[in-house]
């Protein structure tokens, strides 16, 4: 053996008074001489992992724990955010700015008019008062719809046929894929054109073009002037509202609707027969101001009260619903949050046993390493590491698995049509057609949840671990 | 003479759960003088373990004063107690008590580490001392790779990496045969000769023998002190 002594002699110069550890914890914690930012931080996470790594079943599992939480709180999120996001789509393409004013069939025994007619539903005397009382508006359109068969040479097709103002494709949102929408000259004039939905041109024109043919609708003919692109079908909402298909339209001026076929429908059924009397199918009105919707749709419901002494229609606020979505959203989302808040405190509470072990199996180790002159707080910091690793580890490779959300979904739906064609028609199209959508804010709140579960339930082991009597812990076995 | 350690009229009680109270020891004053190599015997139960743990400072006298370096240490808190135990004190237990996970070299450097030192003179610092042990081809094994004396004498490296003014070492042979026992009874021998002030606890008069003097307990008392002929 070489000799010790001048090595030993060579040793620094002891110094004369204790240096009183005053440093704060952060302080200590970025400490080192000669060494970079946060070395010690480094070296302690790496001393973590190693401890982690002796015992791999044990640790893999309380990843699991922390895993299957955050991959929970995200999958729930987007998949909520998905469904919500489609509903508020939906509602969106109603108008935040419109509102829309139905004719709604009351109940039988409240019917104005007499015999077998009924009549009801808004009138063109309340469209009339609509664009003179109400100040706040930059449009009015009326529109009156009844479903028809349409006919070219030998095509036939059910439509719906909707007597419109030239407006009512900017309202909507429709583009038109030919020619022209209706117009104002069309209108003032009442002539028999007519603008195809997607649907119904192709239908009845499959290999022309249908611009300047004629369409037959009851024993009149309408000279087609447009043709719409395809539009997705717009929601129903609630009991109010249907959801419209526009694609299966046909548009003429409202005026020549009322000229040629008027407002009684004539409907026989089973050897009865049925009238119905309405001037208009339903009023949009597009507000100036978003903030004056609510008080318009006040001052429109009290209009209307006074000439309908029976409820025949229904004012549909797309932004009051557009809120009431997002309430509803927000609720949800609170849920999932208590949901995901179990799911992480069952992981934080396997971390909590897991270390409560660890520290028990290492109480040697701890009184071993409090004698070299580990302070309590390094033994904390030491097996809050270790929580530490094992929590973020947990929620990394739940974020991870987040991420996978969308693909899965796709994939097991494909599968799932492939094989259950008939179960998977059969679910509402809003589950059908769900897109989870990723929110960032719960893949960060994921993620920090789970490293804060790690700290908050790893900080009373190791805190057991550092009150532990070192003479204590050094005899134990 | 600088003195390393003194302490003074130290008393040391433990309060049992039953309300009585243990006098593990009655009032020990001992002086260790710098470059000191004693050795304490006494029966089973007579207060040394008591005395050591006082001594490294893992635990607090009951009354009386220790002073290392100069300094009363009886009064200080946990920490600043960490503190001196990773600045000045060095321990060799009976059974090694090596941290499992961490290599030769890691068990070597944690008493620097938790001074806050990890900078490149300190791992230099430990290479030399697992070579000065000869321990240097195996820096990177784990303790459950080494023999009883190889552990050993990593401890003794990881007491020694701090330069620490006071090495303790609770029985430190008690745990290897003779010819390993004498092995490290040399090293320490030749740390003496350095200058370093050791403290052993031992059960065995041929070990006792190797040290300046002997001191003996017996019912937490200091028996007799053996002349100071070898400090000259
Ligand atoms: N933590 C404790 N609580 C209560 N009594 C204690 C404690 N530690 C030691 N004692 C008592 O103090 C006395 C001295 O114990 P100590 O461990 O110092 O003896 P020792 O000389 O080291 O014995 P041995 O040779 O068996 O190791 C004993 O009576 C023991 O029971
Ligand atoms: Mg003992």
């Amino acid at each position: 053996m070489a000799d010790p002594a001048d090595r030993v002699a060579a040793d620094r110069k002891f110094p004369t008074a204790f240096t009183r550890s005053a440093k704060g914890f952060g302080a200590w914690l970025f400490s080192g001489e000669g060494s970079g930012l946060g070395s010690k931080v480094w070296q302690t996470l790496r001393l973590g992992l190693k401890s982690l790594l002796l015992h791999k079943l044990r640790s893999g599992l309380a990843i699991l724990g922390i895993l299957i939480g955050v991959t929970a709180v995200i999958w729930l999120v987007a998949m909520g955010e998905g469904v919500s996001y489609q509903a508020q789509q939906q509602i969106k393409d109603l108008g935040a700015n419109n509102i829309i004013i139905r004719s709604t069939k009351p109940p039988a025994d409240a019917m104005r008019g007499g015999g077998f007619v009924i009549a009801y539903g808004l009138l063109r005397d309340d469209y009339e008062r609509i664009v003179e009382n109400v100040p706040t508006l930059t449009q009015v359109v009326p529109m009156r719809e009844i479903t028809r068969e349409a006919r070219y040479v030998d095509n036939v097709t059910d439509v719906q046929l909707v007597g419109c103002t030239a407006k009512y494709r900017e309202m909507n949102n429709l583009h038109m894929a030919r020619g022209r929408f209706l117009t104002d000259q069309d209108m003032a004039e009442g002539v028999n054109v007519c603008v195809l939905g997607d649907q119904t041109a192709k239908t009845l024109f499959p290999y022309q073009d249908p611009i300047g043919e004629f369409v037959q609708i009851e024993d009149a003919f309408y000279v087609v002037v447009g043709q719409t692109q395809n539009r997705t079908a717009s929601a129903g909402i609630g009991g109010s509202m249907a959801a419209k298909d526009y694609n299966s339209d046909i548009y003429i001026p409202l005026s020549t609707l009322r000229a040629r076929i008027g407002d009684l429908v004539i409907t026989s059924r089973a050897g009865s027969r049925e009238g119905e009397q309405v001037e208009l199918s339903q009023i949009t009105v597009t507000v100036r101001d978003l903030e004056q919707v609510d008080q318009t749709a006040d001052i429109i419901r009290t209009l209307l009260e006074k000439f309908h002494p029976v409820t025949d229609y229904a004012i549909v606020v797309p932004k009051e619903l557009l809120r009431q979505a997002q309430v509803l959203q927000m609720m949800f989302n609170l849920l999932l949050v208590l949901i995901a808040g179990i799911a992480l405190l069952v992981g934080g509470i396997g971390i909590m046993n897991i270390m409560l072990a660890t520290v028990t199996e290492r109480t040697r180790e701890i009184g071993i390493r409090r004698a070299l002159g580990a302070k309590q707080r390094d033994i904390v910091s030491q097996f809050l590491s270790e929580t530490i690793v094992l929590s973020a580890t947990g929620g990394l490779l739940g974020v991870f698995l987040g991420f996978l959300c969308r693909p899965a979904i796709v994939g097991t739906r494909a599968v799932m049509t492939q094989i259950f064609p008939d179960v998977m028609s059969s679910l509402p199209p809003n589950i059908r057609q769900l897109e989870p959508r990723l929110a960032a804010w719960s893949i960060i709140a994921a993620f920090m949840i789970s490293v804060g579960v790690g700290v908050l339930f790893g900080l009373y082991p190791a805190r057991r671990a550092a009150r532990m009597d070192p003479i204590e812990a050094l005899r134990h076995e | 003479m600088a003195m390393a350690a003194r302490i003074i009229d130290v008393h040391k009680h433990y309060v049992l759960k039953g309300g009585i109270t243990v006098r593990a020891l009655r009032g020990v004053s001992i002086d260790f003088p710098e470059g000191d190599f004693v050795a304490i015997m006494g029966t089973s139960g007579s207060g040394k373990s008591t005395l050591l743990n006082l001594l490294g400072c893992l635990d607090r006298a009951t009354t009386g004063q220790y002073i290392l370096a100069g300094q009363d240490v009886s009064q200080l808190d946990d920490d600043e107690l960490s503190d001196i135990r990773s600045r000045y004190l060095g321990f060799i237990f009976q059974s090694y008590n090596l941290i499992a996970q961490l290599t030769v070299v890691e068990n070597i450097e944690l008493p620097l580490s938790y001074q806050g030192n990890v900078s490149r003179e300190a791992r230099q610092r430990c290479l030399d001392m697992a070579e000065m042990v000869g321990l240097g081809e195996r820096l990177d094994h784990r303790p459950f790779q080494l023999s009883g004396g190889q552990q050993q004498r990593v401890a003794i490296a990881r007491a020694l990496v701090n330069n620490p003014r006071v090495i303790l070492a609770d029985e430190p042979t008690g745990n290897l045969d003779s010819a390993t026992g004498e092995e490290i009874m040399q090293m320490l021998e030749a740390l003496n000769a350095a200058g370093k002030t050791i403290i052993m606890v031992t059960h065995e008069p041929d070990i006792a023998a190797r040290a300046h003097r002997t001191l003996r307990m017996r019912d937490g008392l200091l028996e007799q002190h053996s002349p100071d002929a070898a400090i000259t």
